[in-house]
C-alpha cells in the first residue's frame, strides 16, 4: 500500500510543469520524497499514527470547483473585520476573496523580480532547518508546489487588518489531494494577525490535503497567528507549520484541530537569535473514529529566548490522539525559559491518547518546566453541578467545554473566541439542548 | 417535609450513619451539631446523592418522596438544596451559565415559566447584591479561585436563585468574618417561610443568635444522640460534647 501510494503521488508530482522559479525546489523534494520511506508503526515519529486510511486511497489531482454554498458563509469570521483569501481545492477563488487580501498576497506565479527573489531565498529554508522534525510529506509539499501564497509584510510595516487565508475543498468525482504552500515574512519591527483556517464542505468527500506554511519572523517583528482545521470527518489533513524568529522577535499562536478522519500537525518553532518569544497554545478534540497527532518542536538555539507551550485535548468516542512535545535546548543557549503542559481528558473507555513530553537539554543554565496529564471528567464537579439540578449529561458537557474554554477565553481576539465557541459547545453537547446554555450569547457576551 | 428513619450509610465499606432519625415540619429551622467526623457532611451528601455514600438501611422521604431512589439532580428539582461545606472549583465553566442552567432545569421540572437570559441576569445581579458579592463574580469560573467566604457566598445565592424547599447548609459559616456572618444570616432569614425548612450544621452557637433555630440536635458517632430547643446550642457551647458522645439515645 505503501509503494503504490508513493507511486501515485510521485505521478501527481510530475503531472505538471514547474515554474522555473520553483523548479529546483519541485525537484529537490521528488528527489528525496522518491528516496524517502513512507512512515510506519516502527517510525518513532509516527509510532502511533496509523496512516493506512491515507494510502490505501488513490487521488486525483485536485479539480477545480466551486463551493457548494454552506462554507461560504462560514468562511467569514464575524467582527474579525479580516481580509480574506479564499483557496478552494487549492484554487485561488478571487470572488470570494477580498480586494485588500488579494492586495496584501503575491501569488508565486506572479511574484515580480524583488519578490522572485525573495522566495528564492526563503522558500523551503524553514522547514530545512528542522532535520530531525521534518517528515517525507514536507518533501511532497516541495515536490508538488506549483504555486502558493507569499505574504510579504515591510519593514516597520503592520497589517492593518488580521488576514484570513481559508484553504477550503469542496466536492470532486473522485479523492483528490491538495497540496498548499504559504511563505510569510516580517520585515524588521513589522507585526501582524494571519488567520489560516481548513475547512471542506462536502462531509462525504474524501481529500488529502498537504499543507505547509513557513514564516520568517524578522528582528522585533509580531506575529499572532491561528490555525483552525475545522474539516470533515473524511477529509485527510497533514499540516506543517515552521517558524523562523529572529531577535526580540515574537510568535504567538493558537493551533486548534477539530476535523477530518486523520490530522498530523507539526509546528516546528526555531529560536534562532536572542530575545525571541514564542507562546504556542492549542486544542484538539477528536470524537467518532478521528485522529489527530500534534508533533511539536520548540528549537532553542541561542541564550536569552522564551517559549511557553499549553496544549489541551478532549477524546470523544473511540477517537485517539497522540501528542509529542519536544523541547530542544541547544548547548548554547544559556538563560532559556522554556514551559510545556499538555492536559488531556478522556471522555469514554474507549478513547486514547498517548502524550510525550519529550526534552532534550544540553545547557545548564536553564528553566524548563514541563507536564503532562491524562484524566476522566471529576466526579466531585459532575456531582456538585448535578446536585443543583443539572443533568448529568449536561454537566458533562458544561465541563468538557470549561476544560478547554481557558484557552479559548485567552485568544487576543475576541472574535475568534466568539467563532469557535459554539463550535466547540456543539462538538460536545451534540444534541442542540445540552449545549444550550453554552450558547446562550446573551450570558456570554455579558461584560462583567 | 422530610422524614429520616433509621438511617445507615456507609462510605468506603465503613459504617458512618448508625440509624439516624430526623423530622422536619414544614417552616422549621433545625440545628445540627456535633463532633468533627461525626457524621454530620456525610448527612447531607447521602441526602444530595453523593456516589460513594451507600444507604445500607432506613428511608428518607421528602413531602413522602423516597428521595434516595432518585438522581441527584432529580432530588435537586424536587426541592433539596446542599449548600456544601467544601464548594468545587470547576475552572471554565462560567458560573453565570452554571447558574441559568441550574435554575432552568429546577424550575422546568416545577412547571415554572422560563426565565428568558436577560430577566436571569437581572435576577443573578439582584442575588449577588443581597449576599454582597461583586457581580463581575459572575462571570468568572464556578468557584474558580474565590475565597473561603466567596464561596460560601455564592452557595448562599444559588439558594436564592433556586428556591429549594429543603435547605441543608453545613458549615456555611465557618470561615466567615462576623460581617459575612450576617449576611449570610440575613439571607437564611429572608427566606424562612412557613413552607420552607432548614437543617443548619454548624459548630458555632453564634451563628445560632442569628438564626434561631426550632430544634437543635447533637449528632454523634452516626446518630442524634441530643435533641432540645434553641437552648441547647447555649449548653452545648458550655460542656462541649463529651458528655452526650456515648449516651445511646439521648433523643427526647
Ligand atoms: N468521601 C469520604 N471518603 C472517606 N471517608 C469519608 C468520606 N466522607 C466522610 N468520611 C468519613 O466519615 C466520617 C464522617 O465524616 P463527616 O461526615 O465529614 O463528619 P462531620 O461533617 O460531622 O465532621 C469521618 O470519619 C470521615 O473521615
Ligand atoms: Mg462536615
Amino acid at each position: 500500500m505503501a509503494e503504490s501510494f508513493k507511486e501515485n503521488q510521485l505521478e501527481l508530482a510530475s503531472s505538471s510543469q514547474s515554474l522555473p522559479l520553483l523548479s529546483a525546489l519541485n525537484a529537490q523534494g521528488l528527489t528525496a520524497f522518491s528516496a524517502a520511506a513512507v512512515p510506519d508503526r516502527k517510525t518513532e515519529a509516527w509510532k502511533y499514527t496509523s496512516l493506512t486510511h491515507l494510502t490505501a486511497t488513490t487521488y486525483a489531482p485536485a479539480p477545480q470547483a466551486a463551493l457548494n454554498g454552506q462554507l461560504q458563509q462560514a468562511a467569514s469570521i464575524d467582527g474579525l473585520n479580516a481580509a480574506r483569501l479564499v483557496f478552494v481545492n487549492g484554487f485561488l477563488n478571487t470572488e470570494l476573496s477580498d480586494a485588500l487580501a488579494l492586495e496584501q498576497v503575491t501569488l508565486f506565479s506572479q511574484a515580480d523580480a524583488a519578490q522572485q527573489t525573495l522566495i528564492s531565498e526563503k522558500l523551503g529554508t524553514v522547514v530545512a532547518q528542522a532535520s530531525g522534525s521534518s517528515h517525507l510529506f514536507n518533501d511532497l509539499n516541495n515536490a508538488c508546489t506549483r504555486d502558493g501564497v507569499l505574504v510579504h509584510v515591510g519593514k516597520n510595516q503592520q497589517l492593518q487588518q488580521p488576514l484570513q487565508i481559508s484553504w477550503l475543498t469542496s466536492s470532486g468525482d473522485s479523492a483528490f489531494a491538495v497540496n498548499s504552500r504559504l511563505l510569510l515574512v516580517l520585515e524588521t519591527g513589522a507585526a501582524a494577525t494571519l488567520v489560516e483556517q481548513y475547512d471542506s464542505d462536502d462531509a462525504a468527500q474524501v481529500s488529502f490535503t498537504n499543507a505547509l506554511t513557513e514564516i520568517v519572523i524578522g528582528d522585533n517583528a509580531r506575529l499572532q497567528h491561528y490555525r483552525l482545521q475545522l474539516m470533515q470527518e473524511e477529509a485527510l489533513h497533514i499540516g506543517s507549520t515552521h517558524v523562523d524568529l529572529a531577535r526580540d522577535s515574537q510568535y504567538r499562536a493558537f493551533h486548534l484541530a477539530l476535523g477530518s478522519r486523520l490530522t498530523r500537525n507539526d509546528v516546528v518553532i526555531n529560536h534562532n537569535t536572542g530575545g525571541s518569544h514564542s507562546e504556542l497554545n492549542g486544542v484538539y478534540i477528536p470524537q467518532n473514529q478521528q485522529l489527530v497527532d500534534f508533533h511539536t518542536c520548540i528549537e532553542h538555539k541561542v541564550p536569552h529566548c522564551t517559549s511557553d507551550e499549553v496544549f489541551r485535548g478532549i477524546m470523544n468516542d473511540k477517537a485517539k490522539a497522540v501528542f509529542n512535545g519536544r523541547i530542544h535546548i541547544h548547548p548554547q543557549a544559556q538563560k532559556t525559559l522554556a514551559e510545556l503542559s499538555n492536559k488531556n481528558l478522556l471522555l469514554t473507555n474507549s478513547a486514547e491518547i498517548n502524550t510525550k513530553p519529550e526534552l532534550e537539554i544540553y545547557a545548564d543554565d536553564v528553566k524548563c518546566a514541563h507536564g503532562a496529564t491524562v484524566a476522566q471528567l471529576e466526579e466531585k464537579g459532575l456531582f456538585y453541578l448535578q446536585s443543583r439540578g443539572i443533568s448529568k449529561k449536561e454537566a458533562e458537557v458544561m465541563m468538557s467545554f470549561g476544560f478547554i474554554n481557558e484557552l479559548l477565553d485567552a485568544l487576543p481576539d475576541e472574535a475568534i473566541t466568539l467563532l469557535l465557541r459554539p463550535v466547540l459547545a456543539r462538538r460536545f453537547g451534540r444534541d442542540q439542548s445540552l449545549a444550550r446554555h453554552l450558547l446562550d450569547e446573551t450570558l456570554a457576551g455579558e461584560p462583567a | 417535609m422530610i422524614s429520616i428513619k433509621n438511617l445507615h450509610a456507609n462510605v468506603e465499606e465503613k459504617e458512618i450513619l448508625k440509624g439516624l432519625d430526623l423530622d422536619i415540619k414544614p417552616g422549621e429551622v433545625h440545628a445540627i451539631m456535633g463532633p468533627n467526623g461525626a457524621g454530620k457532611s456525610t448527612l447531607g451528601n447521602v441526602l444530595a446523592g453523593r456516589e460513594g455514600y451507600e444507604v445500607t438501611q432506613g428511608s428518607a422521604t421528602l413531602n413522602g418522596k423516597d428521595i434516595l431512589a432518585l438522581e441527584p439532580e432529580e432530588r435537586a428539582r424536587e426541592g433539596l438544596f446542599l449548600a456544601f461545606q467544601y464548594p468545587v472549583e470547576i475552572p471554565g465553566v462560567s458560573n453565570l451559565e452554571f447558574l441559568k442552567a441550574s435554575v432552568d432545569a429546577v424550575r422546568e421540572h416545577q412547571g415554572k415559566e422560563a426565565l428568558d437570559s436577560v430577566q436571569f441576569l437581572k435576577l443573578a445581579r439582584e442575588k449577588c447584591k443581597a449576599v454582597n458579592l461583586d457581580a463581575s463574580f459572575l462571570k468568572r469560573g464556578v468557584n474558580e479561585g474565590f475565597s473561603g467566604g466567596e464561596k460560601k457566598r455564592n452557595e448562599l445565592m444559588q439558594m436564592m436563585l433556586l428556591e429549594p424547599q429543603l435547605c441543608i447548609l453545613d458549615e456555611t459559616d465557618s470561615g466567615l468574618d462576623i460581617d459575612a456572618l450576617q449576611v449570610v444570616a440575613e439571607g437564611v432569614n429572608a427566606m424562612r417561610s412557613a413552607e420552607r425548612s432548614f437543617i443548619v450544621v454548624t459548630h458555632y452557637q453564634r451563628l445560632l443568635d442569628y438564626i434561631v433555630p426550632d430544634y437543635v440536635h447533637v449528632l454523634a458517632n452516626g446518630k442524634i444522640v441530643k435533641s432540645g430547643g434553641k437552648e441547647l446550642a447555649l449548653e452545648l457551647e458550655e460542656k462541649g460534647y463529651g458528655w452526650l458522645e456515648n449516651s445511646d439515645n439521648g433523643a427526647e
